[in-house]
């Protein structure tokens, strides 16, 4: 008995979050509309019971799981609280949004909670399986997120689409899964590495499956040329829906390709390498060229995300360990800077208007010089500009590929951020250098503001001071590896 | 008390003071805001003299030293120093940081607590810059300071502002991306190190050397700026208000000359040689055909940023004739510049404040009713000819001297800045100035009021003073120029 609750020990953080889920879906049921706010209590206090569990069960060293389907290890820890705080956060900008346009339904806590479940569990995947059941509770809760707004066409089309590409890369994802099984006889991550750097002779099935894998990985991206879903599911997903789907969902892929890739295919790097520089290049290319002709801020910043991911994946495509370190630490300033850039939306948005429109942003700094200072740290940090934490996020991304000798390939990067720059001063010039033609005062409660100004002034301060984050993704990926 | 953290603080209490001035908020505590600026300005102005006073100019080695780890991860460290090339520097911009924050008193009126604290938070980033002793700091300041500069251009300047804001910041992000990624091979071709003097004596292969000399060219000369990527300059200029002008010109450009000295004559000094042909060309490119460019303006604030484009290829004229000469030279001709060309840009916004214009054509007969500012401005006009006895007068003089001893064709084209830059100067002057009055609003206007007098009898008093006596800064500068020279004329090849 007490062998099966030790084998069940590392997971009682996801345990713990299907359980209170299940738990809110009963009780909101039973409540009126009045009372919603008991699901979003019950929500954070999951998200903080949670975190105190992975807390205070945090391993320093790798350990298998629920007969090797599961892995606890510091990576898988760090990202799960991070997740948490994410996703907590998320919930905090949503509320007002969500309450304006009828949405504050126990149903879009209960499916972020699920995705936070599914994330979770792809977090701490150490075998194809678990990989995939993460990945797809995660994906379902999306779609139904994205739908969550029955009545706009523009959010049902939006979520049709996503749920058709989604479930083709599901499908790709799996196929090449299928071939890896073929060629290593075995679905666990560890197995497969083991086999793998053995030595095979099936080398066709294997690149094969290799690509299958990498193409699945890059639409979950949402790297180019697998991209096409992402500017029309940002814009047309409720913001509160966009916001979620922008930050979190980043850093359990940023795992998944990781779990895949570095773990299970690591002696195949000089195969899945010349395809992560492709889709690095090309998402760098076409998320920041198409992103300058956006009028529609949430479309623009669909880009900007994708040449975002091109950028992690420069750290990912270096293939050691300080690539993958830096490579996490791209993708968690990039949660910061994204929840920081769609939070401003929802807290600018109010009861029948969305302020997701370049011009909304005109004259900000009349309305409001906080906030329109939040907001222009922010867009600096995205640009990449110090002293913000996203010019150390490209930093360490560029000193990774330079130091495997692909000096070419910082040099591209650093030109795509150039035309980067371009669109995010863009956002700083019309706060700060246009008249405002929106002068309604700005409604967001203070819990918001108070969050927001943290996540604003946490991409400065992490940018005076980044060797904390910096020390806790190098620690993380150099003892989980 | 703070003689360990000296350099901290010239850094520092710049940043606090803007921050301090934002915490002010709206107009309406404007005049707060403005004796806060100022109180910050001069607390900065005088760290940076206690600064020089404890400066022991017969060493070359890096002073008041600061060194703590910052970034572990990639071993970047908060390193600062001063040695005698970037101590006048610093205190230039202290110096002129005050200028700037009295000549906003009265004319900015709209956001000022956001204006004074732009100018306090860019003063000390760039203190930081010249303050810099690891590679990944100096970049976090040399960025940094884009933005509040960008945000001056824009939000108070001219009708074209937006399209200038955003051209100077994008073509010196540009140059300065492509240096990121030199700096990060330096960074492994060091074996692990951001430290700029470890990277002095890092050996290099010659194509590593030519590809990052390029790179780090194109960073610093947009900066500086060289021809033909200067093109952001005038616009940058004309669009700026008064003080943003003045910084852009009496500092910021010299961030990118410094930059030649700290970075690519020692770090690269076998491309150094090998180019110096091509830096030497686009310098008298600049000397000659900007100088001529300046001529044909009708605008006076243009005028003046042509002619600093002009005055700055002296000043990396001197830095590659490889002589110890040369090198002063230009950066004394940096310091006289940093005087002479924020008067000019001051004088210019005195004229413009009272008329709303800065077309040449629209003034004339300006003696008959403001005969003090006229004297002031004959001065200034003076300097930037380079008439002896000004400042202006002995980096030429240094420069000159020093090409002749390398080619007398260097020195021959080089000295044509002596007549273009009178033809062009004197020219406005004369149009501006003299005649007789056409424009009648001239008539009305009211000669200049004590704090005009005062800003401008300083740098009166700063361009005479180096320009008679230059000694004490040469003197400041010399072991660490030698020292400099040193390390160039050894190679770095494997």
């Amino acid at each position: 008995m007490s062998d099966f609750l030790t084998q069940f020990a590392p997971a009682l953080p996801e345990i713990f979050v299907l359980a209170m889920v299940s738990l809110i879906l009963v009780i909101d049921a039973a409540v009126d509309d009045s009372k919603r706010y008991i699901a979003y209590v019950l929500s954070l206090a999951t998200l903080a019971g949670a975190a105190f569990l992975t807390v205070n069960d945090f391993s320093t060293m790798p350990v298998l799981a629920l007969g090797g389907l599961f892995i606890d290890d510091p990576l898988s820890d760090v990202l799960k609280l991070f997740l948490y705080l994410t996703v907590a956060t998320v919930l905090v900008y949503s509320r007002d949004y969500l309450r304006t346009r009828g949405l504050y339904k126990g149903e879009f806590f209960v499916l972020a909670l699920f995705a936070l479940l599914g994330m979770m569990v792809m977090v701490s995947a150490s075998h194809f399986l678990t990989l995939y059941l993460g990945l797809e509770l995660l994906s379902l809760s999306l779609y139904a997120m994205v739908a969550l707004q029955r009545d706009s066409g523009v959010a049902s089309e939006a979520a049709m689409k996503y749920f058709v590409l989604g479930a083709l890369a599901s499908g790709m994802l799996l196929y090449g899964m299928s071939m890896l099984y073929g060629v290593t006889g075995s679905l666990a991550l560890a197995d497969i590495a083991q086999n793998l750097s053995d030595g095979t002779d099936l080398r066709i099935p294997l690149v094969f499956g290799i690509v299958f894998i990498v193409a699945g990985l890059a639409f979950k991206l949402g790297a180019v040329p697998f991209h096409m879903w992402v500017p029309d599911v940002y814009h047309g997903a409720p913001t509160a829906m966009t916001l979620f789907i922008g930050s979190a969902p980043k850093i359990a892929a940023f795992a998944f390709v990781v779990r895949i890739l570095g773990q299970g295919l690591e002696s195949q790097v000089s195969e899945w390498r010349d395809m992560l520089v492709i889709l690095a290049v090309l998402s760098m290319a076409v998320g920041n060229i198409a992103a300058i002709a956006q009028t529609n801020l949430k479309r623009m910043l669909a880009y900007s995300t994708i040449s975002h991911m091109g950028f992690m994946l420069l750290g990912i495509l270096a293939g050691s360990q300080n690539g993958y370190g830096s490579a996490m630490f791209y993708v968690l300033v990039y949660a910061l800077m994204s929840l920081g850039g769609f939070g401003m939306i929802l807290l600018l948005s109010r009861a029948g208007f969305e302020a997701d429109k370049l011009e909304d942003f005109k004259g900000l700094n009349r309305r409001s010089p906080w906030l329109a200072f939040l907001m222009l740290l922010l867009m600096f940090s995205m640009a990449g500009v110090p002293p913000t934490v996203g010019f150390y996020a490209k930093l360490s991304v560029l000193q990774a590929v330079v130091e495997i000798g692909y000096v070419w390939l910082a040099v591209a990067a650093v030109l795509f951020s150039l035309i980067g720059a371009f669109y995010y001063l863009r956002i700083v010039k019309l706060m700060y250098f246009d008249t405002p033609h929106d002068t309604s005062p700005i409604t967001a409660s203070p819990d918001t503001r108070i969050i927001m100004s943290a996540n604003g002034l946490a991409v400065l301060a992490l940018g005076i001071l980044p060797q904390p984050l910096m020390a806790v993704c190098m620690h993380a990926i150099g003892a989980s590896f | 008390m703070f003689g360990q953290s000296i350099l901290s603080l010239v850094i520092w209490v710049p940043i606090l003071a803007g921050v301090a001035v934002l915490a002010t908020g709206s107009d309406r505590n404007a005049s707060l805001a403005r004796w806060i600026a100022l109180a910050g300005a001069l607390l900065g102005l005088a760290v940076a003299i206690l600064l020089l006073t404890g400066f022991d100019t017969a060493t070359s080695a890096m002073q008041f030293v600061e060194k703590a780890a910052w970034i572990p991860a990639f071993n970047v460290h908060y390193h600062l120093g001063v040695d005698g090339i970037s101590m006048p520097l610093i205190l230039l911009n202290s110096f002129i940081t005050v200028l700037v924050v009295i000549a906003g008193w009265r004319v900015i009126q709209d956001k000022v607590a956001q204006y004074m604290a732009a100018f306090l938070i860019m003063s000390g980033l760039i203190n930081g810059v010249f303050a810099s002793l690891d590679g990944i700091l100096f970049y976090v300041f040399f960025e940094g300071m884009l933005i509040p500069l960008y945000l001056i251009v824009g939000v108070w300047g001219g009708p074209n502002r937006v399209y200038a804001a955003f051209k100077f910041f994008l073509y010196t992000l540009l140059g300065s991306l492509l240096m990121l990624v030199s700096m990060i091979y330096l960074y492994f071709q060091s074996g692990g190190s951001f430290d700029i003097q470890t990277w002095h004596t890092t050996t290099l292969g010659m194509t590593a050397q030519t590809l990052m000399f390029f790179s780090f060219l194109l960073a610093f000369g947009v900066k500086v700026p060289m021809w033909p990527v200067h093109t952001w300059l005038p616009d940058a200029h004309v669009e700026a208000p008064t003080g943003g002008s003045v910084v852009l010109a009496a500092i910021t450009l010299k961030v990118g000359a410094y930059g030649f000295l700290r970075f690519i004559l020692p770090t690269l000094p076998d491309a150094s040689h090998e180019y110096a042909w091509f830096v030497i060309m686009l310098s008298l490119v600049a000397v000659a055909y900007i100088g001529l460019v300046a001529l044909a303006q009708s605008d006076m604030k243009k005028l003046i940023a042509y002619s600093s484009i002009a005055h700055m290829g002296f000043v990396t004229l001197g830095f590659f004739m490889f002589n110890p000469l040369g090198v002063e030279g230009g950066l004394v001709q940096m310091i006289s510049h940093g005087f002479v060309s924020a008067a000019l840009f001051l004088c210019i916004g005195v004229m413009y404040d009272r008329l709303h214009s800065r077309q040449i054509k629209d003034y004339g007969g300006l003696v008959n009713r403001m005969p003090v500012f006229a004297a002031f401005f004959m001065l200034f006009a003076m300097a930037n000819v380079g008439l002896p006895a000004t400042s202006g007068f002995v980096g030429e003089f240094m420069v000159i001297m020093a090409a002749t001893k390398v080619n007398f064709w260097f020195a021959f084209v080089a000295a044509t800045t002596l007549i273009l830059g009178a033809a062009y100067t004197l020219w406005m002057y004369k149009r501006v100035v003299f005649g007789t009055v056409t424009n009648p609003h001239v008539e009305e206007m009211s000669d200049i009021n004590a704090r005009e007098i005062l800003l401008l009898g300083v740098l009166a008093v700063c361009v005479l003073a180096m320009g008679l006596y230059p000694r004490p800064l040469t003197d400041t500068m010399h072991v660490s120029v030698v020292d400099l020279l040193a390390h160039v004329a050894q190679s770095k090849l494997p």
